[in-house]
């Protein structure tokens, strides 16, 4: 194993490597020992605390509908946050001024803003302007703070993937007669949404995460608000019940995320597209207000 | 219609607000550091530490973390990091637990910093007789750190932003105080619109000075 900062090793290095696991090792166990004892003198070990979890009655009375919540408040930021927010994107690179800079101004705006506040802000103009059922709120407002906030994530996912087209593109488009929109529509278009297919999928996960602010301010009933009713009914198994839904959380992000580097790399390596790729790195660069360098640039 | 500041501690809450992020900032620079330089090493023990402690704390919600640090850390186990006062205890758990999570953000940025320094500095450096140590503080650092600037920034952004999620375990910060002064006054509109002021004030500012840093100190290639 070599890297940029060391040579292979020869048999000093290599002696003192294992020393050094050695010591990691011991460190890292004793880090385990001090877990397990505090967990266990607290009593948090019991089988019955963690047994719910290997039974049905635990996933189908509290997980799956939490999970249902979770993945519905996630799914519909999605579908709404797209469409808007590739609006927005276009409209910051549109040639008139009027159109550009609110677009510009709008999409700053929500990026420098948290989706909590958002959220908050949701749900108090719902139940106070708006007739929605009490019971449907959270929801609503849960979507409503993802949604302003992704959307303007997406408007910057969906320029980035714009701009990193070669301009031969749209310069031959333009050659061959296409008009403003047709161009954008038929050639950049098509092209941008392959380039930032990775990004969108990573941008899945910054949502699913931030669904769980709703179950935990807004009484929001998902995976995160489960944990409270689950664990006092099993008799105070904190611990397993974070546990349990710290997991599904990890399985569902860790998916979402292999997924998208799996498009990643198989889009860099295509030879048919024009090797633009709008990469899970650039989503945080792109997630910050301020202006960017150039995110299209592979590791 | 302006008397808030007489009843609510507006100031106050975005102080918190800043403490939290400059604090955690802190703390997450240095466990950060520490991860990514495991994450580079040569030890394979370090390494999976380093790669396992990210992808699992990077797919939790903050949210579930810094939950867990309430009600499980502190509730369940005993753990009050050193303080009987609820108020300061929350403080400190909603520190430990944006530090535990951003630090994994932190690491990847530096990391991606190590990966833009080329193989051929290195392998230049260590031409010349220059031992790991030297490699590591002479060369391949100074290139890696001007990089990451931006990229630690928006880090930082992030987390200013992710210090609201406190208000799960009830510290008195600005989302906190938001959602209090929504249930009991009636502009709404108006309270929205300062506490939105409040955070553009926190997070753009530092976007646009960082950013300007970032791209001003990085090494053109």
């Amino acid at each position: 194993m070599s890297s940029v900062l060391y040579d292979s090793q020869g048999p000093r290095a290599k002696q003192r490597n294992v020393l050094y696991t050695g010591l990691f090792a011991v460190a890292v166990a004793a880090l385990v020992w001090w877990v397990y004892d505090s967990l266990d003198e607290k009593g948090q070990l019991e089988w019955v605390l963690w047994k719910p979890f290997f039974g049905s009655e635990a996933w189908s009375t509290y997980i799956w509908p939490g999970l249902q919540q979770t993945l519905l408040a996630a799914a519909l930021s999605m579908v709404i946050a797209l469409p808007l927010g590739a609006l927005f994107g276009i409209a910051r690179l549109s040639e008139h001024a009027w159109i550009r800079v609110p677009a510009s101004v709008v999409v700053e705006f929500f990026r420098a803003i948290p989706v909590l506040v958002l959220m908050i802000f949701g749900n108090a103009l719902f139940s106070a302007y708006m007739s929605v059922d009490p019971d449907d709120r959270p929801l609503y407002a849960v979507v409503t703070g993802l949604v302003l906030y992704n959307a303007s994530v997406l408007a910057e996912i969906v320029r980035a993937g714009i701009l990193s087209l070669p301009r031969g593109q749209s310069e031959a488009a333009m050659a061959v007669g296409l008009r403003k929109n047709q161009v954008m529509r038929f050639i950049l278009l098509p092209q941008a949404v392959t380039a930032m297919l990775p990004a969108i999928v990573s941008q899945m996960v910054v949502i699913v995460k931030d669904t769980a602010l709703g179950g935990a301010v807004l009484t929001f009933p998902d995976l995160m608000a489960a944990v409270s009713p689950m664990s006092s009914y099993y008799g105070a198994n904190v611990i397993a019940s974070f546990t349990v839904v710290a997991l599904i959380y990890i399985v569902i992000n860790f998916a979402l995320t292999s997924f998208a580097s799996w498009l990643e790399g198989r889009l860099r390596r295509g030879k048919k597209s024009t090797g633009a790729v709008i990469g899970a790195d650039a989503v945080a660069e792109l997630a910050a207000p301020g202006e960017h360098t150039d995110v299209t640039k592979g590791p | 219609m302006f008397d808030f500041s007489r009843d609510y501690d507006l100031l106050g809450a975005f102080w918190t607000t800043v403490q939290l992020a400059v604090l955690s900032a802190i703390g997450s620079l240095v466990w950060g550091t520490l991860l990514a330089a495991m994450r580079v090493g040569p030890v394979p023990l370090m390494r999976g530490f380093g790669t396992a402690y990210v992808n699992i704390v990077r797919n939790i919600p903050l949210t579930v973390v810094i939950l867990f640090t309430s009600l499980g850390l502190n509730q369940t186990l005993g753990i009050k990091l050193g303080s009987d006062i609820i108020e300061t205890s929350n403080f400190r758990l909603a520190v430990l637990g944006l530090v535990a999570y951003t630090s994994a953000f932190v690491c990847e940025a530096l990391r991606s910093g190590i990966n833009t320094v080329p193989v051929g500095q290195a392998e230049a450096a260590r031409a010349i007789g220059l031992n790991f140590t030297q490699v590591l503080t002479l060369i391949v650092l100074p290139q890696a750190f001007r990089a990451v600037v931006g990229p630690l920034t928006n880090v930082l952004i992030a987390l200013t932003k992710n210090t609201t999620v406190a208000a799960a375990i009830g510290v008195a910060e600005a989302a906190l105080l938001m959602k209090d002064m929504i249930d009991r006054e009636a502009q709404l509109l108006l309270i929205a619109a300062i506490f939105a002021f409040g955070f553009v004030c926190l997070t753009l500012p530092t976007g646009l000075l960082l950013g300007w840093v970032g791209k001003k100190v990085a090494v053109k290639r």
